[in-house]
């Protein structure tokens, strides 16, 4: 015959007085929570500590390097054209635009001109890559405080793109579609067909989208007047892209300091305004991401448009790419997480001395310290969403 | 319960013990909850096969963020050192029976990063890795292969069966039953 | 406006402190001496005609053969849409300089990373600890001396050739024969001369006995 169980004895609680009682609560003090760095909505493997007094967060401190794959070390020892597929891993979710900054960087290292057919096929490529990117962002971010519907609508438009993208170069997610001096491949036949029967789905679905979530009641009421960043404080963080755009600062490299073949091509550059709360809040940093896909589609159909007809897409590039050491260049591109930045010194051999990758996810990082003080916890959710980060982006 | 009833589940299970093992096997292949373990590229296919697509739902499997409610970890990415051992308390944290997919050439090898100073060269020097997804990164397609394979491992397995003749009276879900052979 | 008037508006204020405008290898620098970077930095900011608003990346490259770490400042005008590179030359034994995070809040990130994977100590910085790496991490992976430790908390950092323990099929035949050859000698009448001939018949995967290793 066993007995049964019991709770071990604790002493019960007197209730004295009620300011017995405060005094216990005041004594509770600030709680340190590790939020990361496996937790569904950080966007990737990010460690966040967070000091909290309840609800309300005194800090968050990022911990990034979780994802930290020493690209930059292996672009020491790779040659100038076997690095690009390790480009394709600095930002998976826009390959196309790390491919694009290595190639410029060595392109500006060898002084080559790329064929304008191929400018035209990158420009393609990236601007339906920027797409497909900006869909993740805005689903992610609409899922990750709480709204689940608008995230298979995004990724089920990704999968069109990502056909696409798989028929010009063979893969979903890491394209290795760039080539110093040009492309792999040029266009399939009847590509622009395709394409701009998807962009003519697409815009609708555009529509439809800010229907369903961007002019959201709800979601404004969430978004709204959250976290906003100054224009001089964004400046000051190094922010680029969207976020900078959103704070208010007109600023895009491709009207900015041109590049390629976008000086031909007649597009606008969306910028927070503080439609619906403070300018450079959480909406307007979604806002931004959901206008540059429609005027990624109008670059588009400029691009398809305007298509030279000769058949060159690859420029003059010697077989073994040899730089004088000490050599230097330095590429700047508009990538769908902002202003990416290649530093390049040449090596003595075939490879380079050092490669730099300067992105736009690490500076955003940077903020979230300053920027998470006094806000809830499940708002830090929705900021870190809203500043678009990846965490390969971050750490390289 | 009826005796009659009784009778015929005692019999059921003193006789037909690997029949009740296919029954178990059948709901449990069925309901393989996965641990959403994205690290690096991975994870977004990851995200496309549990997408409209790809609709990894079909096979009884939908995504947890919890280790604690999860069945099968699948490593999508690259492992650093810096997570390695996070990764370990991770599938430490997962109840028994567990199943760990590694996805793709980083979380298998190294991969790509086999120069990395940071990267470990392979999950299975952290845990025990019951399916290798090739690719980098794997399609949606070849990452419900590898859902499958984990279900013919499943569905192989032996609760009441295999037990018996090796004469263990629990069997192992808690059940004592009696050992007729 | 042009690097020269940059230059120029610098080498007025700063003189010694900042050097000549290096030759245009694709992107024209200035080298700037340590102790004088905070103030230039101060100055390429506040000064209103030049208005460096945002540090745009801090690298840092290393050059055994000089002996030298040089760190590269890449600098950017929001405002005046200009850009600007300064580069500070510093001994590869003991590398350190004043931080610039009082200027540009960016640099504060940016600075941890360099000293996490080069070594470069940033005095002044608010929090200068490891950023990518774990806390516990030897050395700096950036360096072009660095060597991968063996190890990392019992984790192997190899991984092993599936391909170790196989033997080709032709390399397993010549075996299999020097093994029987050698089983035959043994079993053979004692006889010194052919002993060795036979030995040496079957090569250099032969196992030669203990004592005849090479000294």
């Amino acid at each position: 015959m066993t007995e049964p169980r019991r709770a071990p004895e604790t002493p019960t609680m007197e209730m004295t007085s009620n300011k017995e009682v405060l005094r216990r609560i005041e004594y509770t003090g600030d709680m340190l929570l590790n939020m990361g760095p496996q937790h569904p909505s950080t966007h990737g493997v990010i460690n966040f500590l967070v000091q909290t007094d309840g609800e309300v967060m005194k800090r968050a401190i990022p911990e990034v390097g979780y994802l930290h794959r020493s690209i930059e070390k292996i672009g020491e020892r790779c040659t100038y054209n076997g690095f690009m597929p390790y480009t394709d891993r600095v930002d998976y979710i826009a390959a196309m635009f790390a491919n694009q900054g290595w190639a410029m960087a060595v392109e500006r290292l060898l002084g080559l001109q790329v064929p304008r057919r191929a400018e035209f096929c990158r420009v393609i490529a990236c601007e339906l890559n920027r797409i497909s990117s900006h869909l993740i962002s805005v689903g992610t971010m609409a899922m990750d405080i709480g709204a689940v519907t608008p995230f298979p609508y995004a990724l089920r438009e990704r999968e069109f793109i990502n056909d696409l993208l798989e028929e010009l170069c063979g893969a979903r997610l890491t394209y290795n579609y760039l080539r110093i001096g040009g492309v792999a491949f040029d266009l399939p036949s009847g590509y622009e067909d395709k394409v701009s029967t998807f962009l003519d789905h697409f815009e609708k679905i555009l529509d439809e989208f800010n229907r369903l979530i961007t002019y959201n009641e709800i979601f404004i009421k969430r978004l709204a007047h959250l976290a906003p960043i100054p224009a001089q404080m964004a400046i000051d963080y190094c922010l680029v892209g969207p976020n900078l755009r959103a704070s208010g600062m007109s600023f895009d490299v491709r009207k900015a300091l041109p590049y390629s073949v976008y000086p031909d091509f007649e597009f606008d550059v969306p910028v927070g305004k503080g439609e619906v709360g403070t300018p450079g809040d959480a909406w307007d940093r979604f806002w931004c991401r959901v206008e540059e896909m429609r005027q990624s589609c109008r670059i588009l159909r400029q691009a398809l448009a305007q298509l030279p007809k000769d058949t060159a897409i690859m420029g003059k590039v010697p077989r073994k790419i040899k730089i004088p050491e000490g050599t230097e260049a330095y590429s700047r591109i508009e990538s769908a997480r902002g202003d990416m930045q290649y530093y390049v010194v040449a090596g003595p051999g075939e490879n380079a001395h050092r490669v730099k990758i300067r992105t736009g996810s690490f500076t955003a990082m940077g903020i979230i310290d300053a920027l998470s003080r006094g806000l809830m916890i499940a708002d830090l959710v929705a900021l870190i969403a809203s500043l678009d980060v990846v965490a390969p982006e971050i750490d390289r | 319960m009826s005796k009659h009833y009784a009778q015929d589940v005692g019999q059921v299970v003193t006789t037909r013990t690997s029949f009740i093992d296919d029954i178990i096997n059948l709901a449990r292949k069925s309901s393989i909850f996965y641990l959403l373990f994205g690290l690096a590229c991975c994870g977004i296919e990851l995200m496309q096969t549990g997408g409209p697509r790809a609709d990894i739902d079909r096979f009884g499997s939908v995504p947890r963020a919890t280790p604690r409610q999860s069945d099968l970890m699948i490593v999508a990415g690259t492992l650093t050192y810096k997570m390695a051992e996070r990764c370990k308390l991770l599938y430490e944290q997962m109840a028994e029976p567990k199943y760990v997919i590694s996805m793709g050439s980083c979380a298998s090898c190294g991969g790509l990063f086999q120069l990395a100073y940071s990267v470990c060269k392979g999950v299975d020097k952290i845990v025990p890795v019951d399916i290798y997804v090739p690719g980098c990164p794997p399609r949606p397609e070849a990452l419900t292969e590898g859902l499958l394979r984990v279900q013919d491992k499943i569905v192989r397995e032996r609760w009441f069966h295999g037990r018996r003749e090796i004469g263990r009276r629990d069997g192992g879900l808690g059940i004592d039953y009696k050992v007729t052979a | 406006m042009t690097p020269e008037q940059i230059h120029s508006a610098l080498a007025a204020k700063f003189g010694e402190s900042v050097g000549a405008l290096q030759p245009p290898n694709k992107d024209p620098w200035v080298e700037v001496k340590a102790p004088a970077l905070r103030e230039v930095c101060a100055f390429l900011k506040s000064d209103p005609e030049l208005h460096f608003d945002c540090l745009m990346n801090l690298s840092t490259v290393d050059w055994p053969k000089k002996n030298q770490i040089h760190v590269v400042y890449h600098l950017f005008s929001y405002e005046k849409r200009h850009a600007f590179v300064l580069k500070v030359l510093l001994d590869r034994a003991a590398p350190a300089l004043a931080s610039v995070e009082p200027v540009w809040k960016s640099a504060d990130w940016l600075e941890r990373e360099q000293y996490d994977l080069m070594g470069v100590q940033f005095d002044g910085h608010p929090d200068l600890r490891r950023i990518m790496l774990p806390d516990d991490w030897v050395g700096h992976p950036l360096r072009k001396d660095y060597a991968e430790q063996a190890d990392y908390h019992h984790i192997s950092t190899t991984r092993e050739s599936p391909l170790d323990g196989f033997v080709r099929l032709d390399e397993m035949t010549k075996r299999a024969a020097a093994a029987a050859a050698e089983e035959k000698t043994k079993s053979a009448p004692p006889a010194a001369a052919p002993t060795t001939q036979a030995a040496a018949a079957t090569g250099a995967e032969t196992p030669a006995p203990k004592t005849e290793l090479p000294q």
